[in-house]
C-alpha cells in the first residue's frame, strides 16, 4: 500500500504506523463510484447521518431522563420545560425517528426498483434488512420511554403478540415484561436496550458499508462499471452531492421540528400512562402502520388462530426481504429495462401505502376487506410475481456501458479522470 | 429536485391517517383565531395574564397543573414581585420539619402550582367519582388542540330531546359521547378583568385556552424564532452547496 503523499510530517508519521489516512483516502477519494447515480442514491448517507443525529440527541436526553414508571413522564416534561434547549433536543429526537424511517424506506424502495439486492450485493442487502429490524425494535422501545398512554398501551399490545406463540407464548411474555404486566421492570429493560441497540445498528452499518465498498454502488442502469470511464471518485463528486441533498433534507426536517413538532405524534402520549384506562384506539407510530395493518388483517387460517397468523404475516413481511435476492429470477437489475417489473414495483408502493392507511383505522367493514387484499397482495408480489416475472418478462436491451448511456461517448471524462490523479 | 421533494411529501402523507378523524358523533370543531398560531404567531401577553386569572380563580378549584411552577409565570409577563405575591397566596404542604411533622407555609416562586386535592382519590371523592384531568399539557393531549378545548368550554347546552343524561352528567356537543362530568365552568363575569375587558364566556374561554396553550409548550415562541433563523441558514447553506455541486459536476456532465 503506497503511503499517500502528504504535506504534513505529522500525518506521514501517524500514517506509517496507523494507516488511517491511507484508509480514508482509499475509501473516500479513490473509491470509484458510478458516474450516473441519481438523487435516489442520497438516502443511504442521509440514513447514516440520521443515525448519528439520533445517537447524539439520545445521549443528551439520557442524561436528563429517569426510567421509572412514576418519574418518566415528568422527567420528559422537565426536559421540555426546564432543561436548556431540552425542547429542541427532544423534538429533534422525536421527529428524527420519523425522518429516519422516511429516508430508510425510500432507501429500501430505491434498492427494490434498481435491483440493488442482486448478485453480488446479496449480503449488503441482507445486512440492510437486519438494520431495518434493529431500527424497528429500537424505535418501538424508544416510544415506550416517555410513559404516556400510547407508550404503555402500545407496549402492552406489541409484547402481547408473543403470547400467540404456541405452548411457550405466555411464558415468553412474562419473561419479556419481567413480571405479570408492563411495569417498571419492563420500562427499565426497554431503556437499557434502547440505549444499546443504536450501537448495534452502528456496527451493522459498518459491515453494510464494508460490503458496499467491496463491489461499489449499484446505479440507475443496473449494469456493472466496465472501466475508469464509467467511474468518478466518491470525493468530491458524491460528497458534494450528498451534502447538497443533506441541506434539502435538513430544511424539511427543520420545518417539522420547529413548526409542526407534534404533527407526527399522538395526542394520547401527552397523557400519563394509566394501566386502568385503555385509550379509545391503540395505534402505533405511522412508520409501523403497514405492518400493524397486516397484523390485524389476517383471519383464522385452518388450524392457525388469527392472532398467530397475524403475527406470522407481520414478521414474514420483513423476513421475506432476506430471501428476495433468491426469489428474483431476473438477471436484469434496473427496473428501467424491465417493462413489467416497473409497473409491479409501483403497485407494491401503492399496496404499502394502502396498508398504512388501513393500519390507522379500526378494523371494521371496508377496512378489513381492503387490509386483507393488500396483505395478500404484498405476499403475492414477493412469492409469485417476482419469481414469475423474472422468467416471462422480456427485458429491454441493456446499454453497453454506463458512459455510453450517460454521455454518449464519454467526451469529457478525461477531465474527471485527471482530477482523480491529482495529489 | 421537485421529484425528490414530491417523494418526501408522499412519504409524509403516510402520516396523515395517524391524525385520525374526530369521533363520528361529534360535529367538526369550529376554528378559532389564535394569537399564537402560524409560523410567526406569538402569545398575546394580556390574554395570557387574563387566562391565568381564569385558571387561578375558576379551573384551579378542581384541576391541577402540576408541571408548572409559579416561577414559570415570568414567561407570560409577570414580574418577580408579582410572582412572589401570587405564590404567597397559596398554602404549600412542606416538611417533614425537625419534629418530623408536615406543615403548611405560604408558597414560593420555586413551588409547583398547588394542586386542589392531595391525590386522585380525594379528587374523585369530591367529584362524584370523576377525575378532573391535570391541565399542564391538555392542549397537546387532545385531538384538535386549542380549538377543541375552546369548543368544549363553550359547547355546553341542554341535551337535545331524546337524549337522557346519566346522573351528575352535563351535555356538551363537542365532548366525545357528549356526556361530561364537568358542569359548565364559565359564565359571564365569573371573573373581573383588571384591564377592563368584558368577561363574557367566549372571552374567558379564549383567554384561558391561550394560557393553556402556552402552558403546554412554554418555549413555543423561542422555538419558532429559532426555527426561522435555522431555516434561513439552511437555505443559504443549501444554495451554496448547490452552486458547489454544479461547479464540481460541470466537467462530468
Amino acid at each position: 500500500m503506497a503511503a499517500p503523499q502528504s504535506q504534513s510530517k505529522v500525518v506521514e508519521w501517524i500514517d506509517h504506523r496507523l494507516p488511517i489516512f491511507t484508509f480514508m483516502r482509499h475509501e473516500l477519494h479513490e473509491y470509484p463510484t458510478p458516474k450516473n447515480l441519481s438523487y435516489w442514491w442520497n438516502f443511504g448517507s442521509l440514513a447514516g447521518i440520521m443515525l448519528v443525529i439520533m445517537i447524539l440527541t439520545g445521549i443528551f436526553l439520557a442524561m436528563e431522563y429517569t426510567p421509572n414508571v412514576d418519574l418518566a413522564f415528568d422527567s420528559v416534561e422537565r426536559i421540555m420545560r426546564q432543561v436548556n434547549y431540552g425542547w429542541l433536543i427532544r423534538y429533534i429526537h422525536m421527529n428524527g425517528a420519523s425522518f429516519f424511517f422516511i429516508v430508510t424506506y425510500i432507501h429500501i424502495f430505491r434498492g427494490l426498483y434498481y435491483g440493488s439486492y442482486k448478485a453480488p450485493r446479496e449480503l449488503l442487502w441482507m445486512l440492510g434488512v437486519l438494520i431495518l429490524l434493529t431500527m424497528m425494535a429500537t424505535a418501538f422501545m424508544g416510544y415506550v420511554l416517555p410513559w404516556g398512554q400510547m407508550s404503555f398501551w402500545g407496549a402492552t399490545v406489541i409484547t402481547n403478540l408473543f403470547s400467540a406463540i404456541p405452548v411457550v407464548g405466555n411464558d415468553i411474555v412474562t419473561w419479556l415484561w419481567g413480571g405479570f404486566a408492563v411495569a417498571n421492570p419492563t420500562l427499565n429493560r426497554f431503556y437499557a436496550l434502547h440505549y444499546l441497540l443504536p450501537f448495534v445498528i452502528l456496527g451493522i452499518v459498518g459491515l453494510h458499508i464494508m460490503a458496499l465498498h467491496t463491489h461499489g454502488s449499484n446505479n440507475p442502469l443496473g449494469i456493472d462499471r466496465k472501466g475508469p470511464q464509467d467511474s468518478i471518485p466518491f470525493h468530491p463528486y458524491y460528497t458534494v452531492k450528498d451534502a447538497f441533498g443533506l441541506g434539502v433534507f435538513l430544511i424539511i426536517f427543520a420545518v417539522f421540528v420547529f413548526y409542526f413538532p407534534n404533527l407526527l405524534g399522538d395526542p394520547q402520549n401527552y397523557i400519563r400512562a394509566n394501566p386502568l384506562q385503555t385509550p379509545p384506539e391503540i395505534v402505533p407510530e405511522w412508520y409501523f402502520l403497514p405492518f400493524y395493518a397486516m397484523l390485524r388483517s389476517v383471519p383464522d387460517i385452518l388450524f392457525i388462530k388469527a392472532k398467530l397468523a397475524g403475527v406470522i404475516a407481520m414478521f414474514s413481511s420483513i423476513f421475506i426481504l432476506f430471501v428476495l435476492p433468491w426469489l428474483d429470477t431476473s438477471p436484469v437489475r434496473s427496473a428501467r429495462f424491465r417493462p413489467v417489473y416497473k409497473w409491479v414495483f409501483w403497485l407494491l408502493v401503492i399496496d404499502v401505502l394502502v396498508l398504512g392507511y388501513v393500519g390507522a383505522h379500526r378494523p371494521e367493514g371496508w377496512y378489513v376487506f381492503t387490509g386483507r387484499v393488500a396483505t395478500l397482495y404484498y405476499f403475492v408480489h414477493f412469492l409469485v410475481l417476482i419469481p414469475l416475472i423474472g422468467i416471462f418478462e422480456r427485458p429491454l436491451p441493456l446499454p453497453t456501458s454506463i458512459s455510453a448511456a450517460v454521455t454518449k461517448g464519454g467526451g469529457k471524462l478525461a477531465g474527471a479522470a485527471a482530477r482523480m490523479e491529482k495529489p | 429536485m421537485l421529484k425528490l421533494t414530491l417523494a418526501i411529501i408522499a412519504a409524509l402523507t403516510l402520516a396523515a391517517p395517524a391524525l385520525r378523524a374526530q369521533e363520528e358523533a361529534t360535529p367538526p370543531l369550529p376554528h378559532q383565531s389564535w394569537s399564537f398560531e402560524g409560523p410567526f404567531g406569538t402569545f398575546d401577553r394580556a390574554a395570557l395574564q387574563r387566562g391565568f386569572q381564569v385558571y387561578d380563580q375558576v379551573c384551579s378549584n378542581c384541576h391541577a397543573m402540576s408541571l408548572l411552577s409559579y416561577h414559570d409565570l415570568s414567561g407570560i409577563g409577570f414580574g418577580e414581585n408579582e410572582i412572589k405575591a401570587i405564590a404567597a397566596q397559596k398554602q404549600v404542604t412542606d416538611g417533614p420539619n425537625d419534629q418530623g411533622d408536615m406543615y403548611q407555609r405560604p408558597g414560593r416562586a420555586s413551588d409547583h402550582f398547588v394542586a386542589p386535592f392531595p391525590n386522585d382519590q380525594a379528587s374523585r371523592a369530591a367529584h362524584n367519582g370523576a377525575l378532573p384531568p391535570d391541565l399542564s399539557v391538555i392542549v397537546y393531549a387532545r385531538e384538535g388542540g386549542a380549538d377543541y378545548v375552546y369548543d368544549l368550554l363553550t359547547g355546553f347546552s341542554d341535551p337535545p330531546p331524546g337524549v337522557k343524561l346519566r346522573e351528575n352528567m352535563n351535555y356538551d356537543k363537542y365532548f366525545p359521547g357528549h356526556q361530561i362530568a364537568m358542569p359548565p365552568p364559565l359564565s359571564d363575569d365569573i371573573v373581573t378583568y383588571s384591564d377592563g375587558t368584558k368577561a363574557t364566556v367566549a372571552q374567558e374561554a379564549h383567554d384561558v385556552v391561550t394560557f393553556l396553550a402556552w402552558a403546554a409548550d412554554p418555549h413555543q415562541e423561542d422555538r419558532k424564532r429559532t426555527g426561522a433563523k435555522v431555516i434561513i441558514f439552511l437555505l443559504v447553506m443549501t444554495g451554496i452547496l448547490y452552486a458547489a455541486k454544479r461547479k464540481i459536476w460541470a466537467e462530468v456532465h
